[in-house]
């Protein structure tokens, strides 16, 4: 039998982001005195040390900023899975996160490439934000 | 206060590598320290100054104070930088000594990685540094450094037009330069059609695009400007040495630019402190987990402009008769990596002291050498023969 999928662990920064995950909402830390977007989440912004946030919710539109193809699982959760794509995906709103382009042909994985959100809930406690190849807009680039 | 020619390497040692040691990772630093305190010409109790390995059995500073039987330990500081720690600690070591706090400082580190705890494996390991690779990371996928660095090498194929081939004249150099040195676990030639054969793994990386997994230890010794005219061997001065680390400390995903790393940031204070401009390097030794890393330091450290790190390498320009030599005892690549980098501090004090054996260069002038952990923490130092 697989074994789980290495579980996210919340902690008391970002249990914001994955109980939005939970209700397929995909919300960005903000903080409310400078308005800066804030990803990984913290305890305080990096930018001015607020403490008081909210947690817009984001577009679930991006580009691919830079992309692998793992043809190998390192973690035998991930052993029917191969090969995947693992991005990391720059959000419309400018946050990056790490995430996998799923429904895509690997070879047709590109920089600079048009993504938009879809929800994982095959295994774990959260669904996890993925994404999928999405039709490019007017002077969409690397 | 500069570091400039305020403290000086005057003592190294190194275990044999191997694929199974049959010590522990304890037995094997020691081994490590006691080879680095002979080469020095001193005595156990004149080291008053300890900086641990952050990787195996958590060996503390008092640990090693208590086996060592010191006197009287005087300075401690534990660094978490991963492979960066052999270097960074060259960083904290030598502001040790040249404020008088130590005179002699051991840096250690050492593991078994390959017949323990696999170092392909590292951020699956409960680190604390690895915090938001666990939680934002792993449950994608991304779970081994080699999908980390991957991504910034496509990134940097992207930008500049590097390639696979350019990645596998590093892994080609870094194989000859073993076959030249007994210390080094791989001995068996290699070509670029080898490497091009070789199984992908995460693209753009394929299995010799990667380090090896070994056992093994190694140490050294940073004494005092004044100590270290005492001591046995000429002493390697520290023209420079500085440390870096990203703007996000913690992940790739999220620094501004993830091609700018630790080494990018500390370089430039380095050659500073040194008064030496990259060109005047006789050579390097880079930190290469994986080959790209090579391509990408070459141009951090101001040695080749961003993009012309590949063509560099493709024509030749870290081989022994190359324009700068890199990785003259094989590197990760095909040296050994359990020591967090210090065999190639290692290697360019015995380029320095001109017994680097078959791989020995004509002329030493200055030597650079770079360390890199935890995808982007960094530390370059500047060494020189006087």
């Amino acid at each position: 039998m697989t074994p789980p999928r290495p579980a996210p662990q919340p902690t008391d920064a970002s249990q914001p982001f994955w109980d939005a995950c939970s209700r397929r909402e995909l919300r960005i830390q903000r903080c409310r005195k400078c308005g800066l977007l804030i990803h990984y989440p913290r305890l305080c912004c990096p930018s001015d040390g607020g403490d008081q946030f909210d947690w817009p919710q984001m577009s679930g539109d991006g580009k691919v900023h830079s992309y692998v193809v793992s043809r190998r699982a390192f973690h035998p959760a991930f052993a029917d899975e191969t090969p995947y794509v693992i991005a990391v995906i720059e959000l419309e709103e400018g946050v990056r996160l790490l995430s996998n382009l799923v429904g895509v042909e690997t070879e047709a994985v590109h920089i600079g490439m048009g993504v938009s959100l879809v929800w994982d809930e095959t295994s774990g406690p959260y669904p996890l934000p993925k994404f999928r190849a999405r039709a490019a807009k007017a002077g969409e680039g690397a | 206060m500069t570091l400039h020619r305020k403290a000086a390497v005057t003592g190294v040692g190194e275990t044999d590598y191997s694929k199974a040691s049959g010590l522990s990772d304890r037995a094997l630093q020691l081994q490590a320290i006691e080879h680095a305190i002979a080469d020095a010409g001193i005595r156990r109790q004149d080291i008053d100054g300890v900086i641990p390995s952050p990787h195996g059995s958590g060996f503390t500073a008092e640990g090693v104070s208590e086996h060592l039987g010191l006197r009287e330990l005087r300075f401690s500081a534990t660094l978490h930088f991963g492979g960066a720690n052999g270097m960074t600690a060259m960083h904290t070591a030598a502001l040790a000594v040249a404020s008088g706090a130590a005179r002699h400082v051991v840096v250690v580190a050492g593991r078994n990685g390959s017949s323990g705890a696999r170092i392909s494996q590292r951020p699956q390991l409960l680190q604390p540094n690895f915090e938001a690779t666990r939680e934002f990371e792993a449950p994608f996928g991304a779970t081994v450094p080699m999908h980390f660095y991957a991504l910034m090498a496509k990134r940097h194929m992207h930008l500049y037009g590097s390639t696979s081939r350019q990645f596998g004249m590093v892994a080609v150099t870094a194989r000859a330069h073993a076959l030249l040195n007994d210390k080094a676990l791989m001995r068996s030639p290699m070509s670029i059609d080898d490497h091009q054969a070789s199984r992908p793994l995460v693209d753009p990386f394929r299995l010799f695009d990667c380090c090896i997994e070994s056992d093994g230890a190694a140490a050294y010794i940073v004494s005092a400007a004044d100590a270290a005219r005492d001591t046995r061997e000429k002493p390697a001065w520290i023209l420079g040495v500085s440390e870096g680390h990203p703007d996000s400390a913690i992940s790739v995903v999220t620094r501004s630019d993830m091609l700018r790393t630790g080494v990018g940031l500390a370089a430039p204070r380095a050659f500073a402190m040194a008064g030496v401009k990259p060109k005047d390097l006789s050579a390097a030794m880079l930190y290469d987990p994986f080959t790209f890393m090579v391509i990408l330091q070459l141009e951090a450290l101001g040695y080749c402009e961003p993009g012309e790190g590949g063509p560099f390498v493709e024509s030749g320009g870290i081989a022994l008769d190359g324009a700068l030599p890199t990785n003259t005892h094989g590197g990760l690549l095909s040296q050994s990596h359990s020591t967090a980098g210090i065999n190639h501090l290692c290697e360019a004090v015995k380029q320095l002291r001109g017994s680097a054996g078959e791989a020995q260069l004509k002329t030493t002038g200055p030597i650079v050498v770079t360390g890199n952990g935890d995808f982007g923490d960094g530390a370059v130092a500047i060494l020189a023969a006087d």
